[in-house]
């Protein structure tokens, strides 16, 4: 592994603040600005988007949402994750389990309250997994709960042990392997490969309406900011700055004194939480979780929309989310299979040539053009060692 | 008890196409730290070429099988080799990444076998001869999954009697444990490694191949198979072979039984969380070359 440690120490690491700490809102500002008005601009989206399309983007807004979190977990924290679909689908069906019991209650002609695929299966009172989630406040606190506590187990586990790189990334997908087949399998938990639809209402109004499915968007919009803003806070933090050392160096991070096993779990577990909550958004937004939308495909497809962004810039890899999926529905709306084979000639592109994504593109494009402000101004040649920040591998070697 | 006892068979040829699946896995992976997850669709790849020797010997559909292991391998192999030449090779040392990208050309080569046969799993016969099965102490032994075992059993010793007597099998494993020490003694380690590909996607091949016996052939056909081969590289241990087998074994053994008592869907969650539960235990997998390095 002696190739690799000589370019690890070759490469500057990315820059990232540190000292002297700012004040939490000087530290945000930026962002906070920012993301206040991509906010404003999407809340003005329903004016001139129809119907439809403002549902589409509503979702690409969910997938947003996963790549935040799995930009901190594989960018800065360096755990390349293949699951995530899994907690997108934790989340999900947390509160379309809510939805679907709301509806029952509501419903006078469905017999025994039980749904309908319960009483397929021959069940005749409701299974004890499903009674707590008729209660809102404890499908919405299992939304969190349930994909953070799974991400905290696994993590801990594996990370405890040492266990990184390849290793997690395939540990991850049999995760999501295994969940989608526990999906598909427990059908009268589940409602298999159907998945659970059918929500009319929540909290009593009808969620089809154009008002509801108005405040259904800005409130996705509202949690995306609200959950990039976090996700810039602990990235930015001295934690931030903690995560990104244990990626570029774990045993000298151990040797200062910290744990990086808890470093790392828990930003595994705050980006679990994070695509929990996409997920949970997803339900009322798409009127259906079913196991297609989790499982490995899926969870890859988190994954290439983070690279396709930028895996080391949250923004970025919200961006390439929204950019992806909505070149994904263009493309398979006119040429079904062609959107398959460049699909996967855009991995190879990416990966190959832009490993920093759309916002690495970016940056080195502002880079340029600043070193040629810099040198009208000076008349000379600026230095060039400054730029962006040095592309780093942090999967060096697999453990 | 000849319930539970019927299960060894079946767990042990599920295990015999882990292993063939793993092999090639493991070897590219410790060798050169390459991730493959198009390693599936070759499995998938091979499976066709079963089927499409079954159109071209009608007539004679008993010796099909017989040449499809063959052909089945050098296609294979060619075409990981093709792909090793061309693109992987500029990934080393970057196995993530690798992942990804691999997982791009596995979609692609999905999409082709979608286009070329259709969607809808195709049809591979069995051949006359491994219809049927014998009781043996009432465990009911189907040739199918006798052949299967023995393919591996086969492919297994070959590859033995290679990396240890074989000259390039020896360089293999040379670079295999240490890549610049091996570059010092005059080892074209890139040759190799282009050698290595070959026989890990030949391999895959003659997985698919055995896959036609006992599952529907269809493009996402290697797609179901690819995360229990890696499971297997994580429970056996970096570029050993007889992590490999026992790993691939234990795995297949253990998802038949997890099957035969409880369902499917729980079997798979029960073997993951025995893989963790494992890894606690034994986090560099089952055997590992001791090291004094840190990691």
């Amino acid at each position: 592994m002696t190739a690799d440690d000589t370019r690890a120490t070759a490469r500057p690491a990315p820059a990232v603040a540190t000292d002297p700490q700012p004040s939490l809102l000087a530290r945000l500002r930026g962002p906070l600005v920012v993301a206040a008005l991509v906010a404003a601009a999407l809340l003005v989206l329903p004016l001139f988007l129809d119907q439809f399309r403002l549902n589409l983007f509503a979702q690409y807004l969910c997938y947003a949402i996963v790549a935040i979190g799995i930009a901190l977990a594989w960018g800065r924290g360096g755990m390349l994750t293949l699951g995530h679909g899994v907690y997108f689908g934790l989340g999900g069906y947390a509160l379309a389990m809510h939805l679907t019991l709301a509806r029952i209650a509501e419903d006078p002609m469905a017999p025994g309250g039980l749904p309908d695929f319960m009483e397929w299966s021959g069940l005749e009172t409701l299974p004890l997994l499903w009674r707590p989630f008729a209660h809102p406040a404890f499908a919405l606190a299992a939304v969190v709960a349930v994909p953070g506590a799974v991400a905290a187990l696994l993590g801990w586990a594996v990370f405890r042990q040492r266990v990184r790189g390849a290793y997690f990334a395939i540990l991850n997908q049999a995760l999501a392997a295994a969940f989608v087949i526990l999906i598909i399998g427990q059908q009268h938990l589940t409602g298999g490969t159907n998945g659970l639809t059918d929500f009319p209402t929540f909290a009593g109004t009808d969620l089809y309406s154009p008002e509801a499915q108005w405040v259904v968007f800005v409130i996705v919009v509202i949690t995306t900011a609200l959950i990039y803003l976090l996700f810039r806070h602990v990235a930015g933090s001295r934690y931030g700055a903690l995560l990104v050392a244990v990626r570029d160096g774990e045993d000298r991070v151990r040797f200062l004194g910290y744990n990086p096993t808890w470093i790392k779990t828990f930003a595994y577990t705050l980006s679990a939480m994070a695509a929990g909550i996409a997920g949970a958004l997803f339900v009322p937004v798409m009127g259906i979780i079913s196991p297609e939308m989790l499982g490995v495909v899926p969870s890859i497809m988190f994954v290439l929309a983070v690279a396709i962004g930028g895996r080391y810039s949250l923004a970025g890899a919200a961006v390439g989310a929204v950019v992806m999926n909505a070149a994904q529905t263009t493309f398979s709306e006119n040429f079904a299979n062609g959107w398959l084979y460049l699909q996967g000639v855009l991995f190879v592109v990416v990966i190959a040539f832009a490993p920093r994504g759309l916002a690495g593109i970016a940056q080195s494009i502002a880079a340029t053009v600043q070193r040629s402000w810099r040198a009208r101004a000076t008349g000379g040649a600026a230095g060039s060692a400054a730029g962006a920040p040095q592309e780093t591998d942090a999967s060096g070697s697999p453990r | 008890m000849d319930a539970i006892l019927n299960q060894i068979p079946i767990g042990l040829a599920i295990g015999a196409v882990l292993l063939l699946a793993a092999l090639g896995l493991n070897f590219t992976f410790g060798q050169m730290g390459v991730i493959n997850m198009a390693h599936g669709e070759f499995m998938m790849v091979g499976a066709y070429t079963a089927f499409v020797m079954h159109a071209w010997f009608e007539l004679n559909p008993d010796y099909a099988l017989v040449l499809a292991i063959p052909a089945a391998f050098v296609l294979t192999g060619l075409l990981g080799l093709a792909l090793e030449v061309s693109v992987i090779r500029r990934f080393y040392g970057r196995p993530l990444d690798t992942l990804l990208l691999t997982f791009g050309i596995g979609l692609v080569l999905q999409q082709i076998a979608r286009d070329i046969f259709g969607a809808p799993n195709v049809d591979v016969p069995a051949p006359v001869w491994l219809a049927g099965g014998v009781d043996v102490l009432g465990i009911r032994l189907h040739f199918a999954r006798l052949f299967i075992l023995a393919l591996a059993v086969l492919c297994v010793i070959a590859i033995a009697y290679y990396l240890n007597r074989s000259k390039p099998g020896r360089q293999m494993r040379a670079v295999l444990h240490n890549r610049d020490l091996a570059a010092v003694t005059g080892i074209a380690t890139r040759r190799i490694d282009a050698t290595t590909f070959f026989l890990g996607s030949g391999l895959a091949g003659i997985a698919g191949v055995a896959l036609t016996l006992i599952g529907p052939t269809g493009p996402t056909l290697g797609h179901n198979y690819i995360v229990d081969a890696f499971l297997v590289v994580v429970v056996g241990g970096l570029g050993q072979l007889r992590g490999t087998i026992l790993a691939a074994l234990a795995l297949g053994l253990l998802n038949a039984f997890a099957e035969f008592w409880t369902d499917a869907s729980l079997a798979k969650v029960l073997v993951f969380v025995a893989i963790i539960g494992f890894l606690q235990a034994r986090p560099q997998g089952m055997f590992t070359v001791r090291s004094r390095a840190l990691t």
